[in-house]
């Protein structure tokens, strides 16, 4: 039956698929509308903006609204700009990230390849923290970072965030590890590899995606958490809690050129993240879904 | 002592046993197969050789030093897996040291060996690859390499041939077959498949629901089941078990069973001793192959008995013709040459080589010995 050479699900004509098209470019076009409004707003002067088109091109092109966001802006009190507080989230996202990622592969681990009694309680109760809301455990979070005298600072914050990621990562690891063949683990156990040599040398080189789609959402997770950051930041805020200190001032001017520009910094290292391990995300997020 | 003692071995998860009091004592370079349908308990008691699996109950032990609390990597054994388990981030070369590098010996001494064992399997053209660029069968041959490359005391392989193609898989078996001779190695081999016991094998163990029903050479257990089980199971097509009354004529004991049309005939026996089974009812058990034409029986038995009866279906084979006929009520097939000429309907005069044919009993299905 060679006639049915093209067959997918919907046949459509030339004209229909014109108009999908459309269709679709138009809403495109639309969902980047407020990327393009932050973007041409973030270089021109605060009297553009002020006399009136948010959606004209800037008649004078200026970066000193950039400069400002980041180096000389007031947050808070301080003239500080977004830059101690764009390093405060680098420095707590990168060991959250990798703390959370790691103890969720083991965990993945031990759950599929070294089973024991209760193992599927154990993770019921982990995916149970999948859906426990932040606010509910503010209150318990702060009494224990008070008693380990890590309340206030970026050390408190990474614990949090990785008590909080851990029942996701474990998720996606633990889905991952059970399509893999235990044979492989017993060959390496007849070899004579130990536990951790077996999760290093043999387990570790083939999650790539699954390693990708964990960062990616722990790191887009942390990066934009703000409740956390503004509960438990003390004077180590994070990107996003400066962010709001910034836009939010009640004295002064509104420089809205200034923070269209930082709204684009606090959004850029997700952007990055994204576009870098993006197409390993969605292979990831498959993997093991589909036998074969 | 043997090299290989399983010693009164049981195995049990909670309170149901699984595999129940196994003794098999294996000698340095036998080559033992335990075969049974699947759930039969024979790749739990591999795994607990390998010690991959506790042992609930009884000892194994090898070259006398008993392995109960000895860790699979050091009780000096390899395995191949089913799915060959190469570990796919490595390449052949890595797959195969993996084992010499764990118990640290040194990168020259590795490389001499897998040199070695790679020109012995014909794969040193594929030590850079990832076995993901490799054929079913060369997987097969790196299974393999990645077992001996260590030098084990005893070799197990779990049903390693039942992931390749047909054809493959008798090429495979050749293989093995002239590795083991040429190697005299120890080895233990899992498998569901009856033909791969009796060629591969210089014992088998054949095993049901967690018991051995019988442990014997090739030859005792095709030729003398000890039950009816293990005489279903080993052959293909499988051995023909139909009831017959024993009478004595002459001083012989004869099985009397009943043709197509119901007609009485008698059987002569050649080796049975039925003394006391006189006027009761047995099972009698002919392979196919002891049913043929006249000219095809065999010339060196003393007792093939003619047997007229009608044929009801053919099936030609190439090699071979099987037909089927109604014998005491069960269907029965004869394998005949391939060029004899029957047909379906005909009234065809068969000849049955007596001196094969078993007796079982039909209470305890355990064969009455000769």
């Amino acid at each position: 039956m060679a006639a049915v050479a093209q067959d997918t699900a919907v046949s459509t004509g030339r004209v229909t698929r014109v108009f999908i098209y459309l269709v679709l470019l138009l809403f495109a076009l639309f969902y980047l509308l407020p990327l393009y409004v932050m973007g041409i707003n973030s270089v021109k002067p605060l009297s553009e903006i002020t006399g009136g088109n948010m959606m004209a091109l800037p008649q004078v092109w200026t970066l000193a609204p950039w400069a400002s966001a980041w180096s000389t802006a007031q947050i808070g009190v301080e003239p500080t700009g977004l830059k101690p507080y764009f390093l405060n989230s680098i420095l707590m996202v990168v060991p959250a990230v990798a703390i959370s990622s790691i103890v969720g592969a083991l965990n993945g681990y031990i759950l599929t390849k070294w089973r024991f009694r209760g193992d599927t309680w154990v993770f019921g109760l982990m995916l149970f923290s999948c859906f426990i809301p932040f606010q509910i455990v503010l209150i318990p979070m702060a009494v224990v970072l008070g008693k380990l005298g890590l309340a206030g600072s970026v050390p408190g914050l990474i614990l949090v965030h990785v008590v909080y990621g851990i029942g996701f990562t474990t998720l996606y690891f633990r889905n991952y590890y059970a399509a893999f063949p235990t044979e492989l683990i017993r060959a390496a156990q007849i070899d004579g590899a130990g536990f951790f040599r077996i999760f290093w040398r043999i387990l570790l080189p083939v999650s790539g995606p699954i390693a990708v789609v964990s960062v990616i959402w722990q790191f887009t997770n942390i990066w934009n958490d703000f409740l956390f950051g503004a509960s438990f930041g003390g004077t180590s805020q994070p990107m996003t809690v400066a962010l709001n200190n910034l836009v939010q001032s009640s004295t002064g001017v509104k420089e809205y050129n200034v923070h269209f520009a930082g709204a684009i910094l606090a959004a850029l290292p997700t952007l990055f993240v994204y576009i870098v391990a993006g197409r390993y995300f969605v292979r990831g997020l498959m993997a093991g879904s589909v036998k074969g | 002592m043997g090299f290989l003692d399983i010693r009164n071995v049981t195995k049990s998860y909670g309170n149901v046993e699984v595999l129940h009091h196994v003794d098999i004592t294996v000698e340095e370079s036998e080559f033992l197969v335990l075969v049974g349908p699947s759930g039969c308990g024979k790749s739990t008691l591999l795994n607990m050789i390998a010690g991959l699996e506790a042992i609930s109950s009884g000892e194994i032990a090898i070259k006398g030093r008993v392995v109960n609390n000895v860790h699979a990597s050091k009780r000096n054994i390899a395995m191949v897996f089913q799915s060959y388990a190469l570990y796919p981030n490595m390449t052949v070369g890595q797959n195969m040291t993996f084992g010499l590098e764990m118990h640290g010996v040194p990168k020259p001494e590795r490389e001499r060996a897998l040199a070695d064992v790679a020109k012995l399997l014909q794969i040193d053209h594929l030590v850079d690859r990832k076995p993901g660029q490799l054929s079913g069968g060369q997987r097969q041959r790196v299974a393999m390499g990645r077992a001996l490359v260590r030098n084990p005391d005893v070799f197990l392989f779990d049903e390693p041939l039942s992931n390749l193609d047909a054809k493959l898989r008798v090429d495979m078996r050749t293989e093995i077959k002239k590795l083991h001779q040429k190697l005299r190695t120890t080895i233990v081999y899992v498998t569901h498949d009856q033909i791969e016991a009796m060629t591969l094998s210089t014992r088998i163990a054949v095993m049901n629901k967690g018991y051995v029903q019988q442990l014997g050479t090739p030859k005792e257990i095709y030729d003398t089941p000890a039950n009816i089980f293990v005489a279903t199971f080993m052959g293909s097509p499988a051995m023909n078990i139909l009831p017959a009354r024993v009478v004595v004529e002459g001083g012989r004991p004869h099985a009397r069973i009943a043709d197509a049309e119901g007609v009485a005939r008698l059987l002569p026996f050649s080796q049975a001793n039925l003394a006391g089974w006189e006027g009761r009812e047995i099972l009698l058990g002919i392979r196919p192959e002891a049913i043929t034409d006249p000219e095809g029986a065999d010339r060196k038995s003393a007792n093939i008995v003619p047997l007229t009866n009608r044929v009801s279906v053919t099936e030609p084979a190439g090699s071979d013709t099987y037909v089927t006929m109604t014998l005491s009520g069960k269907d029965v097939i004869a394998r005949m040459r391939a060029d004899a000429s029957v047909e379906p309907g005909q009234v065809f005069d068969f000849a049955v080589n007596m001196e094969k044919a078993v007796a079982f009993d039909p209470q305890t299905e355990e064969r009455i010995k000769a």
